[in-house]
C-alpha cells in the first residue's frame, strides 16, 4: 500500500515537474521545427506615401495593419518581415530593382522590437516584387511547416524582367509547397492583373483593399490561414507510359504535367482491396476558355478498367475527377498475388501562344486503397421489396395457393369416401 | 485515495497546458466554421445543419466539405453578401458546384448552382440538391456514395475589376430522406474520404430500418391470409353457398 502511495506520489510529482517546465521551456525555444512561417512582404515604394485610404497614407493604414497583425498573431506561428523599396531614393534602375531587405527575421516575434521596425518604414524607392519574392522564398527556408508569403503592394513591378508572376510559378513548381496571397492598394487593371497572376500561380489569393479595416482583417485571416491542417503532399514524377511508370503508395502526391502530357503512375491493389484515386490539375495560368481532365485506371494489358473525367469552361482554380476499382477476393487456390494498376492523368487544358509552357500545370493525386466488400447480394436494402404490385403478386399468389389446396383437399376427400 | 487526487489534479493541470497551447481554432459561438478552405486539401468541415461562414474576396475559391450517408438527399445553400454597390462595375455569375470525396462532380438533381447577381443586388443565393445517395454503385458509375462531399463556392463571370472585392459567403449543407424507396442494398468498404467530416446521425450505410419492412411484411400477412380463404372457399363451398338458407 505504501509503495502504491509513493509511486503514486512519485508519478504525480514528475507530471508535475513536466507541467511546471513545459511552458517556460517551449517560450524560450520558440514554436517546433513544424510550425507554420508566414513572411508579409511590404511595399515601400514612393508611390505608398498617396494618402487615399479612408485619409490616410497607404503607408500608415499598413503600418497599423501590421502592428495589429503582430498583436493578434497566433500562437505557434513564425513570423517574418521583409520589405522593398525601402532604402535606395535614387533614380538608378539598377541599383534600386536590388532594393529589398529584411526587416525582421521568420521566427518567433517580439511583439515590440517588430513593431519598432515596421514604425521607422517610409516610402522610398523602386518596386522590385520578383526580387522581394524570392528572396522571402529563401527567408522562409525548408525547415518544415506550411510556408506563406503575404504581398502588400499598391503598384506593379517596374523591374521586370524578372517578370514577378513567372517568379512566383519558378518559386511554387521548387516542390517547396509556397502560397503567395497579395493585397493590392491600388486598383489599375495592370497591378490587379498582375497580382492575380502572383497569386493564380501559386494557389493563393488575389484582395483589393479599399478600406483600413479590410486590409487588417485580411492579413489577420491570412497569418491565420497558415495554420490550417494540410497534408503535405509528397513529390511524384509520373512517367510517360504505363511501363515506365514509378511506383506509388497511397498519399497525396504532386507533379506537373505541361499542356497535352500524359502522366502515369502504378499502384499495387490486393484482392479484396479497392483503389481510389482523386487526381485535379491546376489552372495555374492563363488557359484557353474550354478544359477538361481525365484520369484512367489501366490494367497490365492496357486494358482500360475505370476512368473518371469532367469537362467545363470559364473561370476555374482546378478541374479533377478520380475512380475507384475493387479487386475481387481471390477464389480459395486462385491468385492472390497484388494486382498492378496503372493510374494516368491527363488534362485537356490549352492556353493562347504567349502563355509559358514550363514548368507544367500542378498536378495533385490522392491515392488511397480500402478494403472493399464488392458484392451487394441485392440492390435493395436486405432484399426486401414495396409498392401495390408487390402487394397484389403476393396476396395472388397466397389466394392461387390457398385454391389449389383447397381443391387438392376436396379430391382427396372424395376419392376416400369411394374407397 | 487522496495521491490518486493529487494525480488527477496533475493530469488536469497538464491538459490544461496542453489546451491552452492549441490556439483557438477558427470557430463561432455555435462551433460553426468561420473560415472556409481554399482548396480540395484545406476544405473546411461542416455538419450537417450547421451554417459555416466566411469572409473572403471575390474571385477566391472557397471549399468546405460535408458527410452525407446513404438514404439521404443532401442539399447545400450558398448565400454570397456581396460589397458594396458603389464598389462594384457590373453584374456576376456566382456558382456553386459539388463533388464526392473523389472529387468527382456531382450533378445537382435541383436548385440554382449557378445564379447571376445584378449590380444592385446586395446578395445572391445559390442551391443544389444532389442524387440521393446511394449505400453501393458499380465502380464504372459516378453515383453518389457515402462519405465526404466538397462544395466549392465562387464567383463563375463577371467584371475582371470586382475580382478582390471584400464578400461574405455562408453555406449549410442539410439532409434529407429519401425514404424506403431508395433504400438500397450492398455496402462500401469505407466512406469515400471520410477522415475530416463527421458521421451522420443515422451512420454511413443508413441503418437497417425502411418501410421495405412494412411493405414486405404485409404483404407476407396479405398472402396467408389470401391462402387460408383460397381455402376456405374451396374445402368447404356449400358453407358459403348455404349461408343465405341458414340463416
Amino acid at each position: 500500500m505504501i509503495i502504491t502511495k509513493r509511486l503514486a506520489a512519485g508519478v504525480c510529482a514528475l507530471l508535475a515537474a513536466l507541467a511546471g517546465s513545459a511552458l517556460p521551456a517551449s517560450a524560450a525555444e520558440g514554436p517546433p521545427k513544424d510550425s507554420p512561417k508566414v513572411e508579409l512582404v511590404l511595399d515601400v515604394s514612393g508611390s505608398m506615401r498617396a494618402r487615399d485610404i479612408d485619409g490616410q497614407s497607404r503607408i500608415s493604414v499598413a503600418q497599423q495593419a501590421f502592428d495589429e497583425v503582430i498583436d493578434a498573431l497566433p500562437q505557434g506561428v513564425r513570423l517574418g518581415i521583409r520589405t522593398l523599396g525601402s532604402e535606395y531614393p535614387g533614380e538608378d534602375k539598377t541599383v534600386g530593382c536590388k532594393d529589398t531587405k529584411q526587416l525582421y527575421p521568420v521566427g518567433q516575434v517580439d511583439r515590440t522590437e517588430a513593431k519598432t521596425a515596421v514604425a521607422t518604414l517610409r516610402p522610398t524607392g523602386w518596386t522590385p516584387i520578383g526580387l522581394a519574392l524570392r528572396s522571402a522564398d529563401q527567408d522562409l527556408g525548408t525547415d518544415g511547416g506550411t510556408r506563406r508569403v503575404v504581398l502588400i503592394t499598391d503598384g506593379e513591378d517596374d523591374c521586370a524582367p524578372p517578370d514577378p508572376c513567372d517568379v512566383a510559378r519558378e518559386l511554387a513548381a521548387n516542390g517547396t509547397h509556397l502560397t503567395i496571397d497579395t493585397l493590392g492598394l491600388a486598383h489599375d487593371d495592370k497591378t490587379r492583373a498582375q497580382l492575380e497572376c502572383i497569386a493564380g500561380a501559386t494557389g493563393g489569393t488575389y484582395t483589393s483593399v479599399r478600406h483600413k479595416e479590410e486590409l487588417s482583417g485580411r492579413l489577420k485571416q491570412l497569418v491565420r490561414r497558415s495554420k490550417a491542417p494540410d497534408d503535405t503532399p509528397r513529390p511524384a514524377q509520373g512517367g510517360n507510359d504505363c511501363p515506365s511508370a514509378p511506383e506509388i503508395g497511397t498519399g497525396i502526391f504532386t507533379d506537373r504535367e505541361k499542356f497535352g502530357e500524359h502522366r502515369w503512375y502504378k499502384v499495387k491493389v490486393k484482392p479484396g482491396q479497392e483503389l481510389r484515386a482523386a487526381a485535379s490539375v491546376t489552372a495555374d495560368r492563363q488557359v484557353d476558355r474550354d478544359y477538361g481532365v481525365l484520369v484512367r485506371a489501366v490494367g497490365d494489358n492496357g486494358q482500360e478498367l475505370v476512368r473518371g473525367s469532367d469537362a467545363g469552361s470559364g473561370r476555374t482554380d482546378v478541374m479533377s475527377s478520380g475512380l475507384r476499382y475493387p479487386v475481387g477476393k481471390a477464389k480459395k487456390g486462385g491468385d492472390d498475388q497484388a494486382r498492378t494498376v496503372c493510374l494516368e492523368v491527363s488534362s485537356s487544358f490549352s492556353a493562347p501562344p504567349s502563355v509559358k509552357r514550363d514548368p507544367g500545370l500542378p498536378v495533385e493525386l490522392a491515392v488511397d486503397l480500402v478494403k472493399g466488400p464488392d458484392n451487394p447480394s441485392d440492390l435493395a436494402a436486405f432484399g426486401l421489396g414495396r409498392g401495390w404490385i408487390l402487394l397484389l403478386v403476393l396476396g395472388g399468389t397466397g389466394l392461387i395457393a390457398g385454391l389449389l389446396w383447397g381443391w387438392l383437399a376436396r379430391w382427396r376427400v372424395a376419392v376416400w369416401r369411394e374407397n | 485515495m487522496r495521491a490518486f487526487r493529487v494525480l488527477s489534479h496533475a493530469v488536469l493541470a497538464v491538459t490544461a497546458l496542453l489546451a491552452a497551447a492549441v490556439p483557438a481554432s477558427a470557430k463561432g459561438e455555435d462551433g460553426a466554421p468561420t473560415e472556409a478552405g481554399t482548396t480540395f486539401r484545406t476544405a473546411t468541415a461542416v455538419k450537417q445543419g450547421q451554417k459555416a461562414t466566411a469572409s473572403a474576396s471575390a474571385g477566391d475559391y472557397l471549399y468546405w466539405q460535408f458527410p452525407a450517408g446513404a438514404g439521404q438527399r443532401p442539399t447545400a445553400t450558398a448565400t454570397v453578401n456581396l460589397a458594396d454597390v458603389s464598389a462594384r462595375h457590373g453584374a456576376a455569375t456566382w456558382r456553386l458546384d459539388v463533388f464526392d470525396g473523389l472529387r468527382r462532380r456531382q450533378p445537382c438533381a435541383s436548385g440554382e448552382p449557378e445564379k447571376k447577381a445584378g449590380q444592385q443586388d446586395s446578395s445572391v443565393t445559390l442551391t443544389c440538391t444532389l442524387r440521393t445517395v446511394r449505400p453501393w454503385a458499380e465502380r464504372w458509375s459516378d453515383d453518389p456514395l457515402p462519405g465526404a462531399y466538397y462544395l466549392r463556392l465562387t464567383v463563375a463571370d463577371g467584371p475582371e475589376e470586382d475580382l478582390g472585392l471584400p464578400v461574405r459567403a455562408e453555406v449549410e449543407a442539410t439532409a434529407g430522406d429519401a425514404g424506403g424507396a431508395h433504400a438500397g442494398g450492398g455496402e462500401l468498404g469505407a466512406p469515400l474520404h471520410a477522415g475530416a467530416v463527421a458521421e451522420p446521425k443515422d451512420g454511413w450505410t443508413g441503418g437497417w430500418w425502411s418501410d421495405r419492412w412494412l411493405w414486405t411484411g404485409g404483404g407476407a400477412l396479405l398472402a396467408a391470409l389470401a391462402g387460408i380463404g383460397g381455402y376456405t372457399l374451396t374445402r368447404h363451398p356449400h358453407r358459403f353457398r348455404s349461408r343465405p338458407g341458414a340463416g
